[in-house]
């Protein structure tokens, strides 16, 4: 640990900390640019100017020149000071130097209310214009560099994280600058494009409007946008995220920095992920069949018929795909218990065409597998045997989309028609729907609480985001009730279900861990 | 007239491939000397005793930057030799290597020796065409005498000199701009630390000398620190190259004691002012630094007498301005120099350099205010000391002195008077 003085505050940091963390543990804002956490520094920028008073104990002198603090680890004896006439007036001259040729083009500029340039000028800049528009210099707008990323060049600050970014962590060295001075100009590498895995990462981390996502563009202002902390379930990594939403509606995925699961990244593929969420076959009510045909119920009444009828079974097979989470698993265990222990099993696939890429996205395109191991799910290819009672969650066991071959599609078809009771819980009415007997239409994952065990055995929450549509139902409301109707204990909220949870996990696996909470 | 050490051959008609009558005038003794009697430590402790500075422009002691240079760390150590000469005002390492490549060359055999470099690298400058075949063709002699290769001059040392040829770019010569390039990226100057002497060419150790600096160490390892301590000043001795351009009767390269005064150098040296013409202004070190007015052309050229007055030795690139000289004009010249060659890595040297150009500009077409006048110096200071590498200095130095001693012609250019009137 080194002792600091940070505006006068005396502070105990890390050996080799830089001044921009160091100070932001003690909430001291160094606006920056160029600086990221997770790439390597540039020092390009010059925001982050202080101004070093002592370097160490050894060196007490005051240096000459304000120093880049992102490129400055502290030492011991260390004092700095980060807002003084002399910090200030360089800081509000860098703004002015960034905004001389910026285009100022916030009306129509995606990245408004979340711009860099907006809120340091708000922050360290409030000067009147001195630069005439005429002597700005023209760049190319309207460039689209990638599949989801739009180039705006006089937007942009140079600040190079997206080359750093694509250097660095893809190492695909898509974009690079070219020309000279203030002719400078982000560009595309000669034959490239951004259309790697994790392309979108660059719109994330651009400071300003430069780089704007073609997916999200002029959809909403960001402003009115909510996040909502989750937790990705495009894959088995589970990578932190937040999910931005108005009224109902998902318009766009971001990382959420986690150094023990994601960084501060995610793919793109991910990102997609709520797309589904709006789909035109979402399940809204849930379903009776009466006489042959459906009619609509409300879910609770459902599944207490549900429980009746899976209760009239010889035995009552389970199968879940890996994407029912930790809540509605364990629920659907206790009703296992309370129907004789009949078999639990996971009908996704283990492997699929995309391979593992060495960085967050995993063979396995399923969140929850590792979790529903811990309770007791088992993979298996085949149909229930032995079953005339079906309970399935999540998963399209009839039809194409669970990933599964067609023969067993086939085979579970043949095995649904024969069993008595046929109990189907999922956010998307679909092929197997049509063999349900009863059908509760349950919330996606952005639409309500729901954890998680990654690959990496870590236990995370996923928040809710927005309502469910109509009227369907969190999994685990409905599954609660379906075991309330059984006889089995009550779990009227979401803590009792997942209150020793982690303990029952642990027991199987218990490399398992809880990760903080966000 | 003293005797002319670095420029012995300037006058003489030799061919360009001349290594017999350099080595017949008593070349490469010294480097010979040098690996096969003394030790790297010796060498290093000869350079510091000699208060060698650096040529380049910043004036480090040559001894102690070589001193840096970490020991055992398991990689390469390189020699850079910076020969990317490009500020302008600046042409006295062209006529090192024109005039005595085989000097630039023995100064680094024994350079590399004493720093334990094997594979040492010229970087010249793109327009020296002539200078990169003199260089090429001086290298192949050296290779053919044995004095580079395997085994230099006999001695278990093994030296390879490659000749890089840059592609025309000002930043290539700062020093980190310089190891970029060669790596073959953008001239991008390197945040510091590390500093090169640890973390350099190719993050190996590497010591990047100036030509000129170069061939002093060739000389002093010849003639001995006693020698060069006793040209000029105690603080940084020997002899210098001042490049003298403008409007004198006679501009060129000359040699003289370090510390020869300015007022010296133009008026004897140089032949005085063009006929008729009276001196109005001198930028002493490269157009980066601060000018000076006539009345204070009586300073020593030596790197802190020059500091001290207010400027810089910096390169010795001694700019001479007479009274017809439009300030305005000139410093827009300068302006657009550093405007073209800023690299555009940090902020304010990418923004504020065309910034001062366009004020500039309009100042010198009469459509300046006296806001403008503010402007330039407000942007300067922002400029000033926020940087990366020092080109925004280099770009904010010369308007503020221009300002400071001849604003009167920028305010008169803003109301729309002619500033001067030509003799």
């Amino acid at each position: 640990m080194a002792k600091v003085t940070i505006n006068g505050r005396e502070v105990q940091v890390p050996d080799g900390t830089n001044i921009v963390k160091a100070a932001e543990l003690f909430d001291i804002e160094i606006p920056h640019y160029c600086y990221h956490p997770g790439l390597s520094v540039a020092g390009n920028c010059r925001m982050c100017l202080v101004d070093i008073r002592a370097l160490s104990s050894k060196q007490t002198a005051p240096l000459p020149k304000l120093q880049i603090a992102c490129n400055t680890a502290v030492q011991d004896g260390m004092v700095v000071e980060t807002d003084n006439e002399k910090v200030r007036q360089a800081r509000k001259s860098v703004l002015e130097f960034l905004l001389i040729n910026h285009p100022i083009d916030c009306p129509i500029c995606d990245q408004a209310g979340e711009c860099k340039l907006q809120e340091y000028y708000m922050d360290y800049g409030r000067y009147s214009s001195r630069f005439p528009l005429g002597d700005k210099v023209d760049k190319r707008k309207v460039l689209p560099i990638g599949p989801d990323v739009m180039l705006d060049q006089e937007r942009c600050i140079l600040c190079t994280r997206c080359v750093r970014f694509l250097d660095e962590v893809t190492e695909t060295h898509d974009l690079t600058i070219t020309q000279r001075g203030d002719h400078s100009e982000l560009t595309l590498a000669a034959g490239a494009w951004v259309d790697n895995s994790y392309a979108a990462n660059v719109v994330d981390i651009c400071p300003v409007g430069a780089l704007t996502s073609r997916d999200f563009r002029f959809k909403a202002r960001v402003w009115y946008l909510d996040a909502t902390p989750s937790v990705c379930i495009g894959c088995a990594t589970g990578c932190n995220i937040d999910v931005y939403s108005r009224r109902g509606e998902i318009y766009r995925l971001k990382p959420r920095p986690n150094p023990e699961v994601n960084g501060y990244w995610m793919c793109d593929f991910g990102r997609t992920t709520f797309l589904e969420n709006g789909h035109p076959d979402r399940a809204r009510a849930s379903l009776l069949r009466e006489d042959g045909r459906f009619v609509e119920a409300p879910a609770e009444h459902v599944a207490g018929r549900a429980a009746s009828a899976l209760a009239q079974a010889k035995r009552v097979g389970v199968a879940v795909s890996a994407t029912v989470n930790l809540e509605e698993a364990f629920l659907l265990s206790e009703i296992s218990s309370h129907l004789g222990d009949g078999p639990r099993i996971i009908v996704s696939p283990r492997v699929s065409a995309v391979p593992d890429d060495g960085r967050l996205i995993s063979t396995d395109r399923f969140p929850n597998r590792r979790g529903l191991r811990a309770l007791g799910f088992v993979e298996a290819e085949a149909f229930l045997e032995g079953c005339d009672g079906v309970l399935v969650a999540r998963a399209d066991v009839a039809g194409a989309s669970s990933g599964a071959g067609a023969d067993i599609s086939t085979t579970w078809r043949t095995a649904l028609e024969a069993a008595v009771a046929v109990v189907v819980l999922n956010d998307r009415v679909s092929e197997t729907t049509a063999y349900a007997d009863h059908f509760v239409a349950i919330a996606s994952h952005f639409e309500g609480e729901g954890s998680f065990v990654n690959a990496g055995g870590k236990l995370q929450l996923a928040s809710t985001a927005i309502s469910p549509p109509g009227e369907a139902v969190e999994g685990w409301r409905a599954l609660a009730a379906l075991l309330a109707g059984l006889g089995g204990a009550r779990y009227p909220s979401h803590r009792e279900v997942v209150e020793g949870i982690l303990d029952r996990l642990r027991a199987t696996d218990p490399a398992i861990t809880a990760a903080a909470p966000s | 007239m003293p005797e002319k050490v670095l420029l012995r051959y300037e006058d003489v008609a030799l061919d360009l491939v001349r290594i017999d009558p350099y080595i017949a005038d008593g070349g490469y003794a010294a480097a010979r000397t040098a690996l096969t009697t003394m030790t790297p430590e010796q060498l290093i402790a000869l350079v510091k005793e000699s208060n060698l500075r650096g040529r380049g422009g910043a004036g480090f002691p040559t001894g102690l930057k070589w001193s840096f240079v970490p020991k055992n760390t398991g990689k390469p150590t390189y020699l850079l030799c910076n020969a990317d000469e490009s500020e302008p005002g600046t042409f006295k390492d062209r006529q090192i290597i024109e005039s005595d490549p085989h000097q630039l060359i023995e100064g680094m055999i024994i350079a590399s020796y004493a720093i334990g470099c094997h594979d040492a690298y010229i970087y010249i400058r793109g327009e020296f065409a002539r200078g990169h075949d003199v260089l090429l063709a001086a290298v192949a002699e050296a290779e053919a005498k044995g004095f580079l290769g395997e085994h230099a001059f006999g001695a278990n040392f093994a030296l390879r000199i490659h000749v890089h040829r840059g592609a025309g770019a000002y930043i290539c010569g700062e020093e980190t701009g310089l190891i970029e390039s060669l790596e073959g990226k953008r001239a991008y100057p390197r945040i510091k630390p590390p500093f090169p002497a640890v973390h350099g060419l190719f993050g190996c150790p590497t010591i990047v000398n100036n030509v000129e600096t170069l061939a002093c160490v060739k000389q002093i390892v010849g003639r001995g620190a006693a020698w060069f301590r006793s040209i000029g000043p105690e603080t940084g001795p020997g002899p210098k190259l001042y490049c003298v351009s403008g409007h004198v009767q006679r501009p060129g390269v000359y040699e003289l004691p370090m510390g020869t005064t300015l007022r010296e150098i133009i008026e004897v040296h140089a032949g005085g002012m063009l006929a008729g013409r009276k001196l109005k202004a001198v930028i002493p070190g490269g157009s980066s630094v601060p000018i000076l007015t006539a009345a204070e052309i009586d300073v020593a050229m030596d790197f802190d007498s020059v500091a001290k007055a207010g400027s810089m030795l910096g390169s010795a690139g001694i700019i001479v301005m007479d009274d017809s000289t439009d300030m305005v004009g000139a410093l827009r010249t300068i302006a657009h120099f550093y405007h073209h060659e800023s690299c555009g890595q940090c902020t304010p040297c990418r923004e504020g350099t065309g910034w001062l150009e366009k004020i500039l500009d309009r100042i010198d077409a009469g459509e300046g205010t006296d806001a403008d006048i503010a402007k330039l110096d407000s942007v300067a200071s922002g400029m000033l000391g926020t940087t990366i590498c020092v080109l925004a200095d280099a770009a904010a130095m010369p308007v503020q002195s221009f300002l400071k001693k001849f604003g009167q012609e920028f305010r008169d250019k803003v109301k729309g008077d002619r500033a001067i009137v030509a003799a």
